[in-house]
């Protein structure tokens, strides 16, 4: 009966979704009586699970499951959440449970809702919240299947910090035949990604080059934040396509977007207005940006962003 | 090779959305629709399959008569052919059931979805249709190339890419990479006059179970005025971001 979370870690380490979800799963649980059980692929030690409702983890050791690969993944959750007969299974909105989601879906025969913002309203019927039309409405929505499958929007439901302990326990599936295999990766490593990351900085035309990316990256730095840009500049080529978010680039659902010469066009909008706190920095009043934002600046950014990076160094010394 | 392009029909990005019937209903009242975005990269690299590879691409919608429209927009744009499901797309597993039974009727080799729709956003229909079907699937797609059987793709992941190898049958979720923004196309007279001989087929849907019922809408609460700052007061933006955003 128990909730069944799927808990992501990068060579063995959770990730701040991981928490997040497990966080989730543990009010779900509440509701409904019950417990959590996590699932995790090839991570060593899972103690911090137990600090954010864990109960029990499921803990998977396979060589073969070294490479992250949905169908495999799908297949192997599904088996744990049959195993412990769960009847809600939730897993984060990173691009690998994207991934796998939809295959699990079709696993269990379990109704989806994906990009999820708070707790159920209603465990019976199980009815939650998740956003729709890119942000600029939510629907709520009810699951009538018996197994539901839940996908958490990141930084929606935020971390509950439990003091509780979990017990680990190996768990040995079948694995399925790996139909997509992985042949080469190209991952920026110690970096902040867009997907984890509470605060990012994002960059646009307005900055002229990529040579100005530097205050971009020493602002993210300080802050301990993912760097991003608009679609122009990724279209121009200076920056990867991997940082473009918007409409037609990676969705940004951080706690801090700050906007530096970036003009709001409507798709860049749509991609990061999920945002819980927007900062534009712009010397175009007129930008759009300033109809979105919480808090902007009319200025040179070449100008405040040096000067916004010394007043934060100074303010982080302090902390 | 025999392409399938999953054609979703939306709201173009910068409509109003708005709900009737108590919340319940998106009001379509003066909103103008597109071909999915995420979709048309998708339409546009099956072009090149055609052109290049001599594949037959057809599009197919799930929905009523008034998205035919977006579908000979997508005939225009140089399909070979359409097919409707008449049906209201009520969920996403719904969509899916729908689209996977035409696959297995057509015996499509590539079925290519848009990563997600920029309505619901469920980013559901492409990798529920793979799970049906069995078939192999690769989402948040940027790249991808066919050469007999097997295929070759690159997926965007959260803070870069990978390159996988896979084989036909197979589902695509694609996005903006798998063509330029620069390789759309527009319609031109000729295609459109084209698209009018081309063959839209209305097929009768299958039975589908609805797993997911959509109760009412909501819109976010108003956002309040934005708060400026003086460039020459940087102490006081941190001052809000730490004490009243509290993000900081």
């Amino acid at each position: 009966m128990s909730v069944l979370v799927y808990t992501e870690s990068d060579k063995g380490t959770f990730k701040k979704t991981a928490l997040e979800v497990a966080s989730y799963a543990k009010t779900v649980a509440d509701q409904m009586g019950t417990t959590v059980t996590a699932i995790t692929f090839n991570a060593e030690d899972t103690s911090i699970l137990g600090n954010y409702g864990v109960d029990k983890v499921l803990k998977i050791n396979n060589a073969q499951l070294e490479a992250f690969n949905a169908n495999a993944y799908a297949d192997v959750i599904a088996q744990a959440a049959k195993k412990e007969g769960s009847k809600v299974v939730v897993v984060s909105s990173s691009a690998d449970s994207k991934y796998l989601a939809p295959l699990l879906a079709i696993d269990l025969d379990a109704g989806f809702a994906s990009n999820v913002v708070e707790a159920p309203s209603s465990t019976s019927p199980f009815t939650v919240k998740r956003t729709a039309f890119t942000n600029k409405a939510f629907n709520m929505t009810a699951i009538n299947t018996d197994v539901k499958l839940v996908a958490v929007s990141n930084n929606s439901f935020g971390l509950k910090e439990n003091s509780g302990s979990a017990t680990a326990e190996d768990f040995s599936p079948s694995i399925p035949e790996l139909g997509v295999k992985v042949e080469s990766v190209d991952k920026v490593t110690g970096q902040v990604t867009i997907a984890d990351a509470e605060i990012v900085v994002s960059g646009g035309r307005g900055l002229k080059g990529p040579e100005n990316w530097g205050m971009i990256e020493e602002l993210a730095s300080v802050l301990g934040a993912a760097t991003a840009c608009s679609k122009p500049v990724s279209d121009l080529g200076w920056r990867p396509h991997s940082e473009h978010v918007g409409q037609t680039g990676k969705p940004v659902a951080a706690n801090l977007y700050i906007a530096i010469g970036i003009s709001g066009a409507i798709q860049h909008l749509a991609g990061i207005n999920a945002s819980k706190v927007k900062v534009v920095i712009n010397t175009d009043p007129e930008a759009p940006f300033f109809k979105a934002a919480d808090y902007g600046i009319v200025g040179d950014a070449f100008v405040v962003v040096p000067k916004l990076i010394e007043k934060l160094k100074a303010f982080k010394a302090q902390q | 090779m025999k392409i399938l392009v999953c054609i979703s029909h939306v709201p173009d990005t910068t409509s109003k959305i708005n709900f009737t019937e108590g919340d319940t209903k998106f009001d379509t009242n003066g909103v103008q629709f597109v071909i999915n975005p995420n979709d048309e990269f998708g339409l546009t690299r099956a072009m090149w399959f055609k052109e290049k590879q001599g594949a037959t691409v057809e599009v197919i919608n799930v929905g009523g008569p008034e998205t035919e429209p977006t579908l000979r927009k997508a005939l225009a744009i140089g399909a070979d052919g359409a097919i409707r499901v008449n049906t209201a797309a009520t969920d996403g597993f719904a969509v899916a059931q729908q689209i996977a039974k035409v696959v297995q009727d057509g015996g499509y080799d590539l079925v290519i979805a848009g990563r997600e729709s920029i309505d619901y956003n469920g980013g559901m229909v492409p990798g529920m249709i793979a799970g049906i079907l069995k078939a192999n699937f690769v989402t948040n797609c940027i790249s991808l190339e066919v050469d007999g059987t097997n295929a070759t793709a690159i997926r965007e992941i959260d803070g870069g890419k990978e390159t996988v190898s896979t084989s036909l049958p197979l589902v695509i979720g694609g996005q903006k990479g798998l063509v330029q923004e620069s390789d759309l196309r527009i319609p031109n007279m000729r295609g459109i006059m084209m698209a009018r001989q081309k063959p839209l087929n209305v097929v009768e849907p299958m039975d589908a179970n609805m797993e997911t019922a959509s109760v009412k809408f909501e819109k976010p609460a108003p956002k309040g005025a934005i708060k400026l700052i003086d460039p020459d007061n940087i102490d006081e933006l941190i001052n809000l971001l730490h004490n009243e955003a509290k993000v900081i």
